[in-house]
């Protein structure tokens, strides 16, 4: 896919960081403000949505790493299961950062919820990120690789 | 900390663990990931017997997902329930059990079968999550959990039914059911919704005790019906169920029917402890028994016709579900009827949910047994087939014990059940008996067929080179065998430890409130 | 009567899906119509937790406040959006392989498993 014109591309380069620290901006205040992990998450994976759109598919294969946004993915998960598992004696999922607000303290008053926030946050960019990918590499899927039969195993 | 009281919880986060770490896991190599699968598998079948141990003798087991107490009691002394709860009663740890043998059968065969695959860590972590969403919807205690949990198994299903990804007819398959799915998934968000909106309350027992029957709660029940009827495939909407396990890697099928059966768990656990008493006289009883009915003749008739074999099979578990919705059906038509729960409704529940775990068995063996055919020979249709008992004589007797269970031959278990279920409902209805019987005659004929054409007979010369199946195949339908003989083998001791709780707890509504609202509505 | 009218909505949006499910032929449109039916579902959920005259359900933007609406079927609803995202994606995915294989998207072809 062709990049498309100058006009595309300089909205592009202006709005496509702002995107990321807008959508951190919704993730991390989630536990104030309507937002949070799902909706933060999709904000930043338009980042990539808008590259993918603004430059061209040649370009943005050949500067995005696939592996980071598997990497985000990753990590997310298994930092989403361990502050599960972080309330274990008592119960999974237990709240144990909590404390009211008057107590102060350097972890929100919403505990937990907020590191699994960003948690959730960084799984679904990495995920999007990747559908978006994947789905535009099959688009020229079929006309790159040829149409074998199954390989790899009978049918 | 004692163990036994995280054992709800563990029994979920095992798998999501699994799940979780797959795809870093399979960067290790293959071994790695035959471990991971095989031993986390294992490990959920293990919790789940000690669950169910726990749940025999200590009660209803109650987990609060993220809190302390599951009770929040306002200053004017009222109780209310908050937080997502698991409560898990006899049958519950009975479906768990069913469903976490299924399950560790098909990790252990899908070791061999994925061989030639790519993409193997997607395929573990799918299937841990397929597990996951399985054992969650057996036993969450929460309405619009037992959604999501309906979710997570239906998407990670639809995934793996499409995984032999250059196969059109599995794409195809898949897509069906997924449309069929997502459309019965939001129609079931609707029945949730209307129910939260009406009582303000998410927790079944809390939805229970506050039930009052009337317009809105009559359609919802026909929404969340027809939604689970669809899962588990009964009669009008069972179109999807053929084509997605057939075209499903046979472990996956395998899972894929225990699935089903969790499905069939939310239904009675709809009808039984939701509504109970409140059901509305015996319109839905009865609507219930005709759609089994219909599920068993239309289920054996299509699938005599049939001459590909996983297609066969899974026509004929339309069929056999039919026999669980009759006996479950007849148990909830005298549910409000003491003398005639005494009489017959109760051995009608005990059939149907005897037959519950013989189905998963013998099913998960069959589908298992097919896949070890196509494994060792590559084909697919009967008419291609013949003469492979010389060389396969494992898979064979696994698969003559499973067609004869399946078939209802004593002393096999499919026997014990179907007695159980046609004994009883005589008392209701002649017609329905006969109409079982002449299912269960037409299964047999079926398989009959099955076995002559594909195993009996001379051997053909392209089949000179086929050996037996290797072992990590064997030993997954080696579990499912021990399974079907052990039923077979000690028939009482299963009615009275496995069976009767699990029907005792059924009918129970009242204690099923009672634990998490605290006696007394 | 005035204050049903997201209901009504709600059962014209889920029509229309439904309609478009059954009579459409191009399997794109039909992924488009289970979309309909999603927002329908998700406009019920919302519009069931609305309390007249009530604001934002959280502490910090609510200030003196004390009528707000329910919170929950706001969870309800968000859970609902992200797992018919997952399986929106799914099913576009499952039609671009579809469409690889059969060549067309017209659901009247697509049947090699019939009978």
């Amino acid at each position: 896919m062709n990049p498309l014109s100058v006009v595309v591309r300089t909205g592009c380069d202006l709005f496509a960081w702002f995107m990321v620290v807008f959508g951190v901006n919704v993730l991390v205040h989630g536990y104030m403000t309507p937002g949070g992990g799902f909706q933060g998450g999709a904000i930043i994976a338009t980042f990539t949505a808008f590259l993918l759109v603004a430059y061209g598919g040649r370009k943005m294969h050949g500067w995005a790493n696939e592996k980071i946004f598997d990497l985000f993915e990753e990590v997310g998960l298994l930092a989403f299961f361990v502050l599960a598992f972080m309330g274990f004696p008592i119960t999974f999922f237990y709240n144990y950062l909590v404390k009211p607000l008057s107590a102060g303290g350097v972890i929100p008053p919403a505990g937990t919820t907020a590191l699994m926030s960003i948690a959730v946050g960084l799984e679904v960019t990495g995920a999007l990120s990747m559908i978006i990918l994947t789905m535009f590499r099959g688009i020229r899927m079929f006309e790159t690789v040829p149409m074998k039969e199954e390989f790899g195993h009978d049918r | 900390m004692n163990w036994n009281d995280h054992l709800p919880a563990l029994l979920l986060m095992i798998p999501l663990f699994g799940a979780f770490v797959a795809p870093l896991v399979c960067l290790l190599g293959k071994t790695t990931r035959n471990a991971l699968l095989v031993g986390l598998s294992f490990v959920t079948l293990l919790v789940s017997l000690l669950l169910w141990r726990n749940v025999l003798i200590g009660g209803i087991a109650i987990y609060v997902m993220g809190g302390e107490s599951f009770n929040l009691t306002l200053p004017s002394g009222m109780a209310l329930p908050i937080r997502i709860v698991m409560e898990v009663d006899a049958f519950s740890a009975f479906m768990v059990v069913c469903g976490s043998v299924a399950s560790f059968a098909g990790a252990l065969f899908s070791t061999n079968y994925m061989e030639k695959f790519t993409g193997l860590g997607r395929f573990v972590s799918l299937y841990f999550l397929l597990t996951l969403g399985m054992l969650g919807m057996m036993i969450t205690g929460d309405f619009f959990n037992f959604f999501i949990f309906i979710e997570i198994a239906s998407i990670a299903s639809f995934g793996l039914v499409a995984f032999w990804r250059d196969r059109p007819e599995a794409i195809e398959a898949s897509l069906k059911y997924t449309l069929v799915s997502q459309v019965g998934s939001m129609i079931f968000l609707i029945a949730a919704g209307a129910l939260y909106g009406k009582y303000n309350a998410l927790n079944m027992a809390a939805i229970g005790s506050l039930l009052q029957f009337g317009v809105m709660e009559k359609i919802a029940l026909v929404f969340i019906i027809g939604t689970l009827a669809m899962k588990c495939g009964s009669f009008p909407m069972h179109m999807w169920l053929p084509d997605a396990y057939a075209e499903a890697p046979s472990g996956v099928s395998c899972l894929l029917v225990a699935v089903s059966q969790a499905s069939l768990y939310g239904l009675m656990r709809v009808c039984f402890s939701l509504y109970g008493v409140n059901l509305g006289g015996s319109f839905i009883p009865w609507m219930i028994i005709s759609m089994g009915l219909a599920s068993m003749f239309f289920g054996v008739t299509m699938a005599v016709v049939q001459h590909e074999i996983k297609r066969l099979i899974g026509y004929h578990s339309v069929s056999q579900v039919g026999y669980m919705l009759l006996g479950l059906g007849v148990g909830l038509l005298v549910l409000d009827d003491a003398r005639g729960m005494a009489e017959y409704g109760f051995t009608a529940m005990k059939g149907g949910i005897f037959h519950i775990f013989n189905y998963t068995m013998y099913k998960a063996l069959l589908f298992l047994a097919a896949g070890a055919i196509y494994y060792a020979t590559g084909k697919r249709d009967l008419n291609e087939m013949g003469g492979l008992a010389r060389r396969m004589p494992f898979t064979t007797a696994m698969f003559v014990i499973a067609a004869a269970a399946i078939s209802g031959l004593p002393p096999f278990n499919g026997f014990v059940s179907k007695l159980l279920i046609y004994e009883s409902v005589f008392a209701v209805h002649p017609a329905l008996t006969v109409v079982a019987l002449v299912t269960s005659v037409l299964t047999l004929a079926s398989f009959v067929k099955v076995f002559q054409t594909a195993f009996l007979g001379p051997e053909k010369t392209v089949f000179t080179g086929v050996r037996e199946v290797p072992s990590g195949m064997l030993f997954g339908m080696g579990v499912l065998t021990l399974a079907v003989l052990g039923a077979t083998l000690f028939p009482s001791w299963t009615l009275s430890n496995l069976v009767e709780p699990a029907a005792k707890a059924l009918v129970d509504q009242a204690g099923y409130i009672g634990a998490v609202m605290g006696g007394g509505l | 009567m005035i204050g049903n009218a997201p209901f009504f909505v709600v059962g014209l949006l889920f029509l229309a899906g439904l309609t478009a499910i059954f009579m459409e032929k191009n399997l794109i449109k039909i992924a488009i119509a289970i979309g309909i039916i999603s927002s329908a579902v998700n406009l019920f959920l919302v519009a069931l937790g609305y309390r007249a005259g009530g604001t934002v359900p959280i502490h910090f933007l609510a200030g003196k406040e004390t009528l707000m609406v329910l919170p929950t079927p706001q969870a309800m609803t968000l859970t609902a959006i992200v797992i018919s995202l997952a399986t929106t994606a799914f099913l576009l995915s499952l039609i671009m392989l579809v469409y690889r294989h059969y060549g067309t998207l017209d659901v009247d072809e697509i049947r090699r498993l019939r009978g």
